[in-house]
Order: C-alpha cells, then structure tokens, then sequence
C-alpha cells in the first residue's frame, strides 16, 4: 500500500495533463468545426450532403495509422505545406504538441459532426420556419432556436469527442511523436512503458483511464438522460 | 366585406411527381383554401411565407412584391412580414411562454417587454409567461402561437390546418377562440383546411384546389351553394356526383342513375348550360345527400325509387344507400336527421324527391 501511494506521489503526471491538454484543446476546436460542418450539411443539397459527409467522417472509419499518414504527408517539414509553414510562421506541427492537437483533432472530429448532425436531423425543421418568418435572422435562429433545441445530443457529441481525443494513439505517434513532458499522452505512455516490461507503472495509467473514461461515461449518460426518459424498455 | 391589401399570386413549382401551379387574385381579407391532402394546400402558403420558392412565378401582397421570378426578386422570409400557424405550432421548446412571444422582436428591451406583456393580456395567459411549450395544454399553445404572430404585427397572418391534429370536441372549441381572437385583426387571414365546415365557418372568399390546380374560386356560400366542377362538388361535400351525357335529343343523361334530364325544366339553374350560346358544357351532375326530400313539394321535383336499400344509423342521422332505378348501375346517398325522417317509426320511403333547382350542374 505504502508503496503505491509512494509510486503516485513520485509519478510524473506530464502524460495526464498533456493528455487532457490535448483533448480540452481538441474538442473545443472539433466543437466549432463539427457544429459548422453539420449546419452547413443541413443546409447543402443532397448530392453535397453526401460528398461533404463521406469525407467529414472518412478519419472515423479510417484506422488512425492512415489518418496519420496523410497527417506527415501533408506537415511534414519536408513537404511543401509544412514546410511553409515552417519557414514562413516557425511552426512546426510535427514532434509538436500542436501536432498533438491536429492529431486527435482530426481522429475526433467525426464524432461530433455525426453526433451534431443526427441532433439537427431530428429537429422540428418548422421551428427553424416558424423562427425565420418571425423574422428572426438566421445567426439568432442558429444560437437561440437551433442548438438549444439540439443541446443533449450536441451535448454528447461533445463529450464523445473529448473521451476520442483523451485516448488518442495512433496518429498522434506518428504526427506528433512520443517527447516526454512535451508530447507524451497517457497513450503513448502506457505502450512505452509496456514495451520496457514495466506492467505496475501501466497499471497505474491503465487505472487512470479507467476512472476518466468512467466518469466521462457518466457525464454522457446524466446529459441524455432526461431524453432517454420516455425510452421504453424492449 | 371590408376591403384588404390587393393580392396577386402566381405560383409554379415543380416536384417530381407533383406539380403546382396556380394563379388568383383576391382582396378580401379572410381567405380559405380548400382542398384534399396532398393537394398542394401547404406548399402554396410556404411559397407565401418564403419558406419554399417556386420555380416560376410572382407574389404580391399589396405595395409589396415578394416574389417575381422574371425580375429574380425571392424577399427572404424574414422581411415580409408573413405570419404562419404551424399545425403543430412550432414553439420554441427551450423557451418559455415569455421568450417565445418576444421572439422575433426587436429593438429596446422595455418596448419588447411592454408589447409581450400586452399578447399576454390579449391572449389570456397571465400566470403561464414562465411555462415552457411542453408545459401546456394545446389550446394554450395555440394561443401562445397566435400571440408569438400577433407581437410581430405582420401583415398576413397563414393558418395551415390549425385544427386538424384535435379531436372534435376541442376543434370546435379552439375554432371558435381563434375566430375571436383575429376579429379585430386587420390584415389578411389565409386559412388551409380539408375540413369544409372549417373553411366555410372562417374565410369570406374560398379557392378549391385539386391536385395542385385552382379548381374553383369565389365568396364562399356561393362555392358551397352551386360548386361549377367535379373538384368542387366534391371537395364541399357533395356524395353523389356522376357523368353527364348529351343525347341526341337535347336532353341529358345520367347513366349511373339512369336518370334524363332536360335544360328547359331546370329553370334558371340551366340557363347557363344551352349549347349554342356560348353555354359551358355539363359533364357531370351532382346531388347533395341532405337535399332529398320523402314528400313531394310545391315547386317541381324529380323523384327516385328508393331500391335495395343499406341503412346506416349514426347518432342524429340515418344514412340510406339506394339504387335509384331498376337497371341504375350506381348508387345514391340520402342523409337524413332523425328529426325529419325516423326509419323507426316512419319506415322506408318507396320514393325520394329532389327539387329540380337542387340538381347541380358541373362543367368538368
């Protein structure tokens, strides 16, 4: 006992604040975007409609190694947008933490379209009517009218999102790489010290996801519970 | 009838395997559209509202030209002051009764204030301002509506089946609340029903659709009292309606019935119909079920063997399915109160009259 409570005294917990670092930072931006995203979708034709979702939710069906790809692909300092980037503002995405943030970002980002999206669809389109004919102009209609009414479910698109980010492996490694105290995610931590052998200190991580994830879930299920009321059961 | 804004519409839109495609006039300021569902009742009052566009055509409601698709004018919804009732009035659910009326105002907050207070008095709903939408019965949320409309002072006010979500009981009850509650309102009032009492109890002027086309127009108790058309007749309510053929002698006939009639013994009723001078062609005639009478009167009347009849009792009324001839391929249908005709205790007639003037004549 004496000794665990040692071990997490001393343990280094850059990896649990990079990670929710990363996943605050990330879910704010896919907030944005995928909110956007979706009212754009609603709005969009139907032949649009599915070009502009096939590819806002191809990174969700992607294994997150290809998204990663594409990812160096495009940042790194060797190829042209990168390298622009580089030169012209001294950003470098890759080995970043920004690269932390484009990573998860771009892995999460489906969940909250699709979740903002199938909360806009369920929508009472008359209400957005009724409001434009009252005059309301179409920002006012969007803040006031359309997101309050589709709160839970964009509710837990966002939180979705935060847990996909939180988690976040595969592309992160490769954008962003494994720098300790710089952008090490708990993730990464885990598969390093597993891969040394060192099954008590992945562990203690594993118990540290654990609790997140649960109370993440908890959160999600409190959101939508009020909703889920007049559910029956099967 | 008090005169209203002038109002010019023509609308021309195209849905695939739907199209609609009127064109009226009209200045009155309570007007039904009457018409089954499906029959692009809707569509034309979201066209109006600015809701949906149409392909071609033009919108004016007085000085205001809201829609012409030659000049490539589409004012959006939000400037033309067009009011609409949804049928299920479309209440913002996170907003309470308070929020949902000041809505679409705009400008200082004690104006807004002031003149939500006001639709609150107006409409009855002191006590209810903090209540959100899903906290009320329907009659207050129609009222809520009607006061979210009212508190934006638009010029024309759309009703689109206002009732038909209701059971009868309160149909009837919420007609007539809306009916007072627009009295005093001085724009126009456009009314989209299926229900013919509806219409025929709220608008002055009434338009008869089918199938995306303008079947009919006119003061309302003249449509209802002599529709010209099929469409017509049938949509007011009329149950029995067949083909009409001209025989070579002039005079008419109603297979289905097997029943001739001729022009001159309809009296004015047919003066519009002789070919020759310029008369419209009949192609259908029709006969209001509640019209038929069991005794002769004084006026002259065409009379029907009542044969192999099928009696349905309903609470004030009997309906009474019959074949009005021996070799007649089609049926009738005579409704009558109970009060003028027990089967009970008056049993069956052997024959019905029908006023020669109650035969309606229909031009297509």
């Amino acid at each position: 006992m004496d000794e665990i409570v040692k071990l997490l005294t001393e343990l280094d917990y850059s990896p649990l604040f990079i990670s929710l670092k990363t996943g605050i930072a990330a879910t704010v931006v896919s907030f944005f975007l995928g909110i956007y995203a979706a009212g754009k979708a609603m709005k969009a034709g139907p032949r649009a409609k599915a070009v502009l979702d096939g590819i806002l939710t191809l990174p969700l069906v992607l294994p997150p190694t290809v998204a990663g790809f594409f990812l160096l692909l495009l940042f790194s300092t060797r190829r042209p947008v990168g390298a622009y980037l580089y030169d012209k503002f001294d950003l470098k995405i890759i080995q970043s933490w920004a690269g932390c943030v484009i990573a998860a970002t771009v892995i999460a980002f489906p969940l909250m379209y699709r979740n903002a999206r199938a909360a806009f669809e369920q929508m009472d389109v008359n209400l957005i009517y009724a409001a434009r004919t009252l005059g309301m102009p179409e920002r006012k209609i969007f803040w006031k009218v359309v997101l309050p009414t589709a709160g839970p479910g964009v509710a837990a698109g966002t939180v979705l999102t935060f847990a996909r980010a939180l988690g976040e492996y595969g592309a992160t490694s490769m954008l962003a790489g494994n720098i300790a105290g710089k952008t090490g995610t708990i993730s990464q931590k885990i598969a390093m010290v597993l891969q040394d052998g060192d099954y008590r200190m992945a562990g203690i991580w594993v118990g540290i996801v654990l609790a997140l994830a649960f109370l993440l879930v908890l959160l999600l299920n409190l959101m939508l519970g009020k909703k889920l009321k007049h559910v029956k059961r099967w | 009838m008090k005169k209203a804004l002038a109002m010019e519409i023509r609308i021309e839109k195209d849905l695939g395997d739907f199209r609609l495609d009127l064109a009226f006039s009209s200045d009155c300021r309570r007007i039904g559209i009457l018409g089954a569902s499906g029959c692009g009742k809707s569509l034309t009052l979201k066209c109006i509202a600015g809701i949906e566009t149409p392909d071609r055509g033009r919108i004016q409601i007085g000085e205001k030209l809201m829609f012409d698709s030659q000049r490539r004018i589409s004012q959006k919804p939000q400037v033309r002051r067009v009011g609409y009732l949804f049928q299920n009035y479309a209440l913002f659910p996170t907003m309470t009764v308070e929020q949902n009326i000041g809505a679409g105002l705009t400008g200082k907050k004690p104006a807004i204030r002031r003149q939500v207070s006001r639709m609150v008095e107006l409409f009855q709903l002191e006590g209810l301002e903090k209540r959100l939408p899903g906290q009320l019965s329907g009659g207050q949320q129609q009222r809520v509506a009607l006061a979210r409309i009212l508190a934006y002072e638009p010029e024309v006010i759309l009703l689109d089946e206002p009732f038909s979500a209701l059971d009868v009981y309160l149909r009837d009850q919420m007609q007539r609340e809306l009916m007072e509650l627009l009295k005093d309102y001085p724009g126009i009032v456009i009314l989209v029903s299926h229900n013919r009492d509806e219409v025929y109890r709220m608008s002055e002027e009434l338009l008869i659709l089918e199938k995306g086309r303008l079947a009919g127009q006119g003061p309302t108790r003249e449509l209802f009292r002599e529709p010209k058309n099929t469409a017509a007749a049938r949509l007011t309510g009329c149950k029995n309606i067949a083909a009409c053929l001209r025989q070579g002698d002039g005079t008419f006939l109603i297979p289905e019935w097997e029943f001739t009639f001729s022009l001159l013994e309809l009296g004015s009723r047919g003066a519009g119909f002789f070919k020759g001078r310029g008369g419209r062609e009949i192609h259908a005639a029709a006969i209001r079920a509640h019209q038929f009478r069991v005794r002769r009167t004084e006026e002259p009347c065409f009379s029907f063997p009542v044969l192999e009849p099928v009696v349905t009792e309903d609470l004030f009324e009997f309906h009474i399915s019959f074949r009005p001839g021996e070799a007649a391929p089609g049926r009738m249908d005579w409704k009558v109160s109970k009060e003028i005709w027990d089967l009970e205790r008056d049993g069956l007639p052997a024959r019905l009259f029908l006023k020669k003037e109650d035969l309606l004549l229909l031009d297509g």
